[in-house]
């Protein structure tokens, strides 16, 4: 072997060789008919079609009254949106097969032992199934637009053509790198087609979303989108080279649901302590001991997790901070809270409120182990982010109303200590931890712990969860609303009730 | 060049490949026979870097499967079991693209193209795309890939089983043309007369694990005892018998032949030889019956 070649293969750098790969899948697709010939339809005659409707649909509207062409003129952007749209939706047919339809003609193992790594694989893939949707996208909304321009002398303001262009982009990027995830994960295409429901039903319900603010005109919001957008792309291709390995994809042979594995390596992960949880064949560490699960497994699990930990606090305090500048901008008018002389029997028409069942100890707690567990589960179809927003509310609350009662002229930190100190120093804790917990659960998705899979990764931080919510959380928000429920009310008299 | 410790691979709680020791030196063809799931192709995966082992380590060339994979890849070919081509893409352009993504230039990579399709008969169908071929051109220009960047190592997995027998002669020979020029090779192979003829020595695995490593004449001999030899006579045996089982374990016999089993046939042959002179008994043939490398195969893989 040349030394050059070596030498010259290592200096490379990752973008020039995942373009090799990059080239090599373009001119696949641009030999395969049934790629192009759809692809052409779409770019070349959709957007006349679209031109035409809009045309119609700007004369029909315009029978009924002048007034009614700001509707004609509002039709313009959606359907520029959803000329833009069609073409990019192929960029999901070619990314879906793009590891596992080469799984399935053999032809990845050639590729997989050349001097490429896994990243630059990903890259070059990604890059292949997004560049000719991408640019058929945009070669079809220049002809739309060269067709209005023509037909009805309308061209879009830079800005709403920015964001059309933007949105369509971060749109292929989110099914791109969705569908490579799925196809890098599956074992056959056809699973990965019958996965594919999971990008396209929100892709759907998002272009209706989008179609809706065009027509209103609520251009701002498209912006958020956006933005939006762009996070969850970011981490579905986070996740794709995170997730993405030779090993999945060559070993696995078979990918349904083999619900008695999957609770034995759940239980597994569950019943041995965090350092060992791993070790399958270590069955001394599977018997249950309570004693060591609180001297020994939750100070270790909560110590490896002081990142999710961290973020939740920094989180929380931001929410806090929001929440005292909100309450600067909306000052409350005076007398609206009277804390001087709270009635004897303040606490007990709460349950009137409606936010809680009732204001008992069962209803506190019922309600504080909903929410965590809520947390939980929405956190594995937000990477974590819902999880976190949940408990933000309630602090961002806190710090409103601690702001609010300041300006009203009370002692803030009496109002925190009457209120909140008395069960919150048990209550928060627990919920900061129960969130960094399910924080991490979506997490896994995207960061499998080191050495697992996504499936093992999610079924242990799983298992940590549930841990740490049996044994941990549950424990501390029953004693928190047993003392928020009889306690804290008492506090509160002593400090505001009427004497 | 190939040395591997400890070697293991398991797949959740199956293990495909049980602490293989291994050292393959350079110049060197060491066939890998094994029955169908015993472990063949999860380690060539592994010494090609497309699999990291579960325990152990393998080193090529002194570079190490895992910590240097990418350095690995450049000094290894690989050869899977099925040839997996591009089947839009031309010959020659699918050579182009390994080659780039091997570091070779353009340069390189049409002068080794051309050399490699010549010497396969490849070279007439270049331009014509790779789905348009047959099992066995489909098999040969997959071996093209592999040996296109010339290199240290070669994995060959069943490389001559789609190829009609004048394609399979061209491929043994480029693989003894590989020995001579010191290039080091794994031959996975389930045809034992050609792991037989290629190979210097050969490893059987079964169940993950080697359980024979040897050339084939010490697996022979360790596996199936002592050589049997064949002697046979120009007239009947008869009062011939009682003398040579002095000399002798007669193992089988016929009316004008005889089978021994002997561990000194340097020592005991000539005797036998003289003592039948003696008697005048005209000798046609005294040869070793062949043993096959499929009678260790099966026995190993039967116990």
């Amino acid at each position: 072997m040349a030394v050059s070649s070596v030498r010259g293969t290592l200096k490379r750098s990752s973008l020039s060789t995942a373009l090799i790969i990059t080239r090599r899948e373009l001119r696949d697709s641009l030999r395969d008919w049934r790629i192009i010939i759809p692809i052409l339809i779409l770019t070349l005659i959709f957007p006349f079609l679209m031109d035409f409707t809009a045309t119609v649909a700007r004369n029909f509207v315009l029978r009924y009254g002048g007034a009614n062409a700001i509707i004609a003129e509002r039709l313009n952007p959606f359907l520029l949106l959803i000329v833009g749209f069609f073409p990019i939706s192929f960029s999901l047919v070619i990314a879906l097969e793009t590891f596992v339809g080469e799984k399935e003609r053999n032809s990845l193992e050639p590729l997989l032992s050349m001097p490429v790594s896994d990243g630059e694989l990903y890259l070059g893939k990604m890059l292949a199934a997004l560049l000719l949707p991408l640019s058929a996208s945009y070669l079809g909304i220049t002809i739309y637009l060269g067709g209005l321009y023509t037909t009805l002398k309308w061209l879009p303001q830079s800005a709403l053509l920015g964001q059309v262009l933007l949105l369509t982009t971060v749109e292929a990027l989110v099914m791109v790198s969705g569908a490579v995830v799925v196809s890098s994960q599956t074992t056959s295409v056809r699973a990965a087609n019958l996965l594919a429901s999971f990008i396209i039903i929100p892709m759907a319900l998002l272009i209706q979303v989008e179609s809706v603010l065009l027509f209103w005109g609520e251009y701002r919001v498209i912006w958020w989108i956006i933005v939006g957008l762009i996070v969850v792309a970011l981490l579905l291709v986070r996740m794709g080279v995170r997730t993405f390995n030779r090993e999945e994809i060559l070993a696995k042979e078979m990918d349904d649901l083999r619900l008695k594995t999957i609770w034995r390596d759940f239980w597994g992960y569950f019943v041995r302590p965090p350092g060992l949880a791993t070790q399958r064949n270590n069955t001394a560490s599977t018997r249950f001991n309570l004693l060591r699960i609180y001297t020994r497994d939750i100070p270790a699990l909560i110590r490896a997790e002081w990142l999710p930990l961290t973020i939740v606090l920094v989180v929380l305090t931001g929410a806090s901070i929001v929440g005292g500048y909100y309450a600067t901008r909306y000052p409350l008018p005076m007398g609206s809270i009277q804390l001087d002389s709270l009635p004897s029997d303040a606490f007990e028409n709460l349950p009137s409120v409606g936010i809680l069942p009732n204001f008992s100890t069962a209803g506190i707690f019922l309600n504080n182990t909903r929410a965590i567990t809520l947390a939980a589960l929405l956190g594995v179809f937000s990477f974590g982010a819902l999880a976190l927003i949940l408990l933000m509310i309630p602090l961002a609350l806190v710090g409103f109303f601690t702001i609010e009662v300041s300006l009203l002229g009370y002692n803030p930190w009496l109002f925190v200590a009457a209120f909140l100190l008395p069960h919150g120093i048990i209550e928060l804790p627990a919920a900061i931890i129960g969130t960094a917990f399910a924080l991490r659960i979506g997490a896994a998705l995207v960061s499998p712990p080191a050495g697992l899979d996504v499936g093992q990764g999610f079924l242990l931080v799983l298992a940590n969860f549930c841990k740490i919510f049996l044994f941990l959380v549950v424990p501390l928000l029953f004693i928190a609303a047993f003392i928020e429920a009889n306690l804290t009310p008492q506090i509160v008299l002593a400090l505001y009730g009427a004497r | 060049m190939i040395e591997t410790v400890g070697l293991t691979k398991k797949f959740g709680d199956f293990t495909a490949v049980d602490r293989v020791d291994l050292s393959v030196r350079e110049g060197e063809v060491l066939a890998l026979l094994g029955p169908n799931g015993a472990g063949k192709t999860t380690t060539v995966r592994m010494l090609a870097s497309i699999l990291k082992p579960t325990a152990g380590w393998a080193r090529i060339a002194g570079y190490d499967t895992v910590e240097d994979a990418k350095m690995v890849r450049h000094m290894v070919g690989l050869l899977t079991e099925f040839p997996g081509l591009y089947l839009r893409m031309r010959g020659m352009d699918y050579l182009n693209f390994f080659g780039q993504l091997q570091g070779l230039s353009r340069p390189e990579r049409a002068q080794r193209s051309e050399h490699l399709l010549k010497r396969f008969e490849l070279w007439d169908a270049r331009d014509r795309r790779t789905g348009e071929y047959s099992k066995g051109m489909r098999q040969k220009l997959a071996l093209v890939r592999a040996m296109l960047h010339d290199p240290q190592v070669l994995f060959l997995d069943e490389p001559t089983s789609a190829m009609d027998p004048h394609s399979a002669k061209l491929v043994r020979d480029a693989i003894l043309e590989l020995r001579r020029d010191q290039r080091t090779v794994i031959l996975c192979t389930h045809n034992l007369n050609e792991a037989e003829m290629l190979s210097d020595r050969i490893a059987i695995i079964r169940r993950g694990r080697i359980v024979a490593l040897g050339t084939a004449a010490e697996l022979k001999a360790r596996l199936l005892g002592e050589p049997v030899l064949e002697l046979r006579l120009a007239q009947p045996l008869d009062g011939l018998l009682e003398g040579v089982q002095e000399l002798v374990q007669v193992e089988d016999h016929g009316d004008t032949w005889l089978r021994y089993r002997t561990a000194e046939p340097e020592r005991v042959n000539p005797r036998l030889l003289r003592q039948l002179a003696e008697r005048g008994t005209p000798v046609v043939t005294l040869s070793e019956v062949p043993r096959s490398l499929e009678d260790v195969y099966l026995r190993i893989v039967n116990e």
